[in-house]
């Protein structure tokens, strides 16, 4: 019915006369070499063998099986391409694991090589199907409707009725129902419906379309993540992103020379009932510049409404406190000072984890942990948050002093305090009394002292450019489109003769399970041909 | 925005009727079934005159046991030749058929009510969370079935839908339910309309073809039941996912072109995504398998009965088991 390899094994209909369906296999399966012993087969004949299995309708459905069972795992184990931090974490709590799972490329399920030969195979078998059985329909197009068989009753659909219609008359209304027509001495041969076939071909070509599509944006486009905090901004290059994962055909200097200043980054939340704290809106005020000679505009980020600057697109995808501080050493010197983008632990409330690094503090390096607080509330003897937006903020901090190992050349994460060469200064308690903004912690043992000097925002970016993205659409459009014809179009065929004063008609469809749509279009069939 | 509490404790008094009213209906399609199996063979049989009448009226004798008779036909007759032996249906169970379909679009009102009550109070797109997605899945399901209804005789499956989608229901009301509120950002877009409304559409469609691939592995042929025959069973199946899967394949595409405008690709191997993709692979396979020689009938039944499995999964088991960005599920811990 719908697929193109039906007709390999199938009698459409099983009780179509003896009209030749078309074959898609080029050479005829009177032979099967695998049957008979290898003996005779020759290399020429295993190649041929092996086409033939490979285009074969129940190869292609287990290809589509295994497609289907490959792309599980990858929804199972954390994947690199959706979120590494994931697999690093699954890397620290099951090393051997990870180590077993990781050789088998199941990290990396949709880039892995076992994965791309389940469909580098399908679509090698699918263009097999498709390519000659579009050849064989573009003939089939072009070929006249065959010659009315003897026998009109004795098709699925037939009738008889006295009536004198002449073939010509016949043919006119055969034609205006958009018929095919064939005129004989006394027939009339009548077929519609290749658009049937069309779609079906369409489907699967587009299909090939979309895999070429996917690919070319993967080698030509680039994906990229990058923090900013209030105040800060960012210039569209390699070296200014946190992360960027180009295509291999990227270079360096092709990227859009675009720039834009985060002014401000709003979050609102429902501030009371039982979805209190559930975020309603994000908007990040920019000022964009979209070449350095153009002059800045404004434009408003938000979630489902990216940055589009010719085709790299800009996406708000998350956001999340930069307390900001000041760091006094024992020198009485400023050894910090700036905002310290945290990461949330907990999105119902925003309790932040901080970091904060003073490597140039003297007589040693400083490092603090802090928990930020946006909306504080005592709790017996802690302090806990009970709203993500900033309406009480306040951070606790845990000071460190000594060796902040930055120096070993092991690159550190900015969001990690190597406590190996750090010891506490002071009496390390576990709930310190939380800092307000504007106020000061001082230190034990004259170490300097830290202020909480006020709080911003940071939001969290992914930067895209995919040359593949409307061609994919195109392809998708036209798959669909493919589909809909192939599903919904009957292949269906009538013929008209007429005989001393009688006129027998019949019809059959070649696509299964539509007999009763057809049996009604049938009878209309007859009663515009039995019209006077 | 804020909630309307007064309409959505309307929804949720109007969801749980309505799951009475199926069940009620239900025992109605149950009692013409058990009790008035032969209108059941009856209205095959006639649709099947209908089909032959179509082609055969104004004589043109001699047709009749030509090579005409559909294959499914063919596998049919010998149950309706043991339906027809059975005695005449009794009137009342006939009339308890008709009452059930009665009450399942009473019940059918009640449900839209209920989701349209959700709308209205969170002031947007009822289906923004999972409890509201199965609502309006099941309320795509019964659409379906009460539209093919109008044309088609098939009542015999009510007593299945009905259960089906009272199941659903219920399930949604004692483990998903949460508060009308408003959603997570993302949702704020007008994909959600068209992205989560054809996936409703399509899995309404398909919980149909499910309900009657079950029926089918149920059935046996050759032996006298109060099921439907399974050439109708296949027939319907077919039918519901031949319109269902360009709907899901829109859907998937419609998905696509969401994550591309919110998440900054248009695919990006999300579990969510894998899984209709699998889903859309195993349906697929289910058309090809229905058109290839040896796979016909019972094995392509099973093919669809996994695809729908998978479906379920998508819906069910992806929400709760594995994380991911559509987390907007928002099921009670």
């Amino acid at each position: 019915m719908a697929t193109p390899r039906d007709v390999e094994t199938t009698k459409p209909d099983g009780q179509a006369p003896a009209e030749p369906e078309p074959t898609t296999q080029g050479p005829p399966s009177g032979q099967r070499p695998g049957r008979q012993g290898s003996i005779k087969l020759g290399l020429v004949g295993w190649l041929r063998w092996g086409w033939r299995t490979l285009t074969s309708m129940r190869t292609a459905l287990i290809l589509l099986f295994l497609f289907a069972l490959a792309s599980i795992p990858g929804s199972i184990y954390p994947q690199r391409g959706v979120d590494p931090g994931q697999v690093a974490r699954y890397f620290q709590d099951n090393p051997t694991a990870a180590k077993w799972l990781d050789r088998f490329w199941l990290f990396d399920v949709f880039g892995s090589p076992w994965f791309a030969a389940i469909y580098l195979l399908l679509f090698i078998s699918l263009a097999g199907c498709v390519l000659p059985r579009a050849m064989l329909h573009i003939k089939e197009i072009r070929r006249k409707p065959p010659a009315a068989p003897s026998k009109l009753l004795r098709l699925p659909y037939g009738e008889a009725f006295e009536g004198e219609l002449t073939v010509e008359e016949a043919a006119r209304r055969l034609r205006r129902k958009r018929f095919r027509v064939v005129t004989g001495p006394d027939w009339v041969a009548a077929e519609k419906g290749y658009l049937r076939e069309t779609g079906n071909l369409l489907f699967h070509l587009a299909l090939l379309a979309l895999l070429f599509a996917v690919g070319a944006g993967a080698l030509y486009g680039y994906r990229g993540n990058v923090l900013v905090v209030e105040g800060d901004g960012f210039a569209n290059a390699v070296a200014a992103y946190d992360r960027f994962m180009p295509g291999q055909r990227v270079s360096a200097e092709s990227l859009e020379p675009y720039s834009f200043t985060l002014k401000d980054f709003q979050a609102s939340y429902v501030a009371a009932g039982a979805k209190q704290g559930q975020p309603i809106d994000y908007s990040a005020k920019i000022s964009v510049q979209d070449s350095p000679t153009s002059a800045p505009r404004d434009f408003e980020l938000k979630v489902n409404e990216p940055l589009d600057v010719n085709g790299t697109l800009t996406y708000l995808i998350g956001h999340g406190y930069a307390p900001t501080f000041k760091v006094t050493d024992g020198k009485g010197q400023v050894a910090y000072e700036g905002p310290v983008p945290c990461l949330a632990e907990n999105q119902a409330t925003y309790t932040s984890e901080c970091v904060i690094k003073a490597p140039d503090a003297e007589p040693m390096q400083l490092g603090f942990l802090g928990r930020f607080l946006p909306t504080t509330v005592p709790s017996g003897e802690a302090w806990v948050s009970v709203f993500p937006g900033a309406v009480n903020p306040t951070v606790q901090i845990f000071p460190f002093g000594g060796d902040l190992g930055m120096k070993s050349g092991v690159p550190q994460s900015v969001y990690q305090l190597d406590t190996d060469g750090l010891k506490p200064l002071g009496k390390m308690s576990a709930e310190p009394k939380p800092l307000a903004v504007g106020d000061t912690l001082e230190l034990a043992d004259g170490a300097g002292k830290i202020q909480f000097t006020g709080v911003k925002e940071w939001i969290s970016l992914q930067i895209t450019y995919d040359p593949g993205r409307l061609p994919a659409l195109l392809a998708a459009s036209a798959a669909v489109l493919g589909l809909v014809l192939s599903l919904t179009v009957r292949r269906r065929r009538v013929w008209v003769r007429m005989r001393d004063g009688k006129v027998t008609v019949g019809g059959l469809t070649r696509t299964e399970g539509s007999g009763a749509a057809f049996s009604t279009e049938f009878a209309e069939i007859v009663t515009m041909l039995r019209e006077e | 925005m804020p909630t309307n509490e007064g309409l959505a404790t309307l929804s949720d008094q109007l969801i749980l009727v309505t799951v009475l009213l199926y069940l009620v209906a239900m025992i109605g399609f149950a009692l013409e079934l058990a009790f008035g199996r032969a209108r059941t063979a009856t209205a095959v049989a006639a649709k099947r005159e209908l089909v032959g009448a179509g082609a055969r009226t104004g004589g043109g004798g001699g047709v009749d046991g030509g090579p005409a008779d559909t294959a499914s036909a063919d596998a049919a007759s010998t149950d309706e030749a043991e339906d027809r032996a059975e005695p005449a249906p009794a009137a009342w169970a006939v009339r308890a058929g008709v009452v059930a379909v009665v009450l399942t679009w009473i019940a059918w009102a009640g449900h839209l009510a209920g989701i349209l009550a959700r709308g209205l109070a969170a002031d947007r797109w009822p289906w923004g969370n999972m409890y509201e997605f199965v609502v309006a899945l099941c309320f795509a399901a019964v659409t379906t079935f009460l539209v093919v209804l109008v044309r088609r005789p098939i009542r015999f499956l009510g007593a299945f839908v009905t259960v089906t989608v009272a199941l659903g229901l219920g399930f949604a009301v004692l483990f998903l339910h949460v508060q009308a509120g408003p959603v997570m950002p993302a949702l704020h877009s007008y994909w959600i309309a068209i992205h989560v409304s054809a996936a409703i559409a399509a899995s309404g469609l398909f919980t149909l073809a499910g309900v009657c691939g079950v029926l089918y592995l149920i059935r046996r042929d050759g032996r006298p039941s109060v099921l439907p025959v399974r050439a109708d069973l296949e027939r319907i199946a077919h039918s519901a996912i031949v319109i269902a899967f360009p709907i899901w394949t829109f859907a998937v595409i419609a998905g696509a072109l969401w994550a591309d405008r919110a998440w900054g690709r248009y695919w990006g191997w999300d579990p969510k995504e894998v899984w209709s993709f699998i889903t859309w692979i195993v349906y697929a396979a289910y058309l090809h398998a229905r058109a290839t020689a040896g796979w016909r009938g019972k094995a392509a039944i099973i093919v669809s009965l996994i695809a729908f499995v998978c479906l379920l999964f998508n819906l069910v088991g992806v929400n709760i088991f594995l994380p991911g960005l559509h987390s907007y599920a928002d099921v009670p811990q």
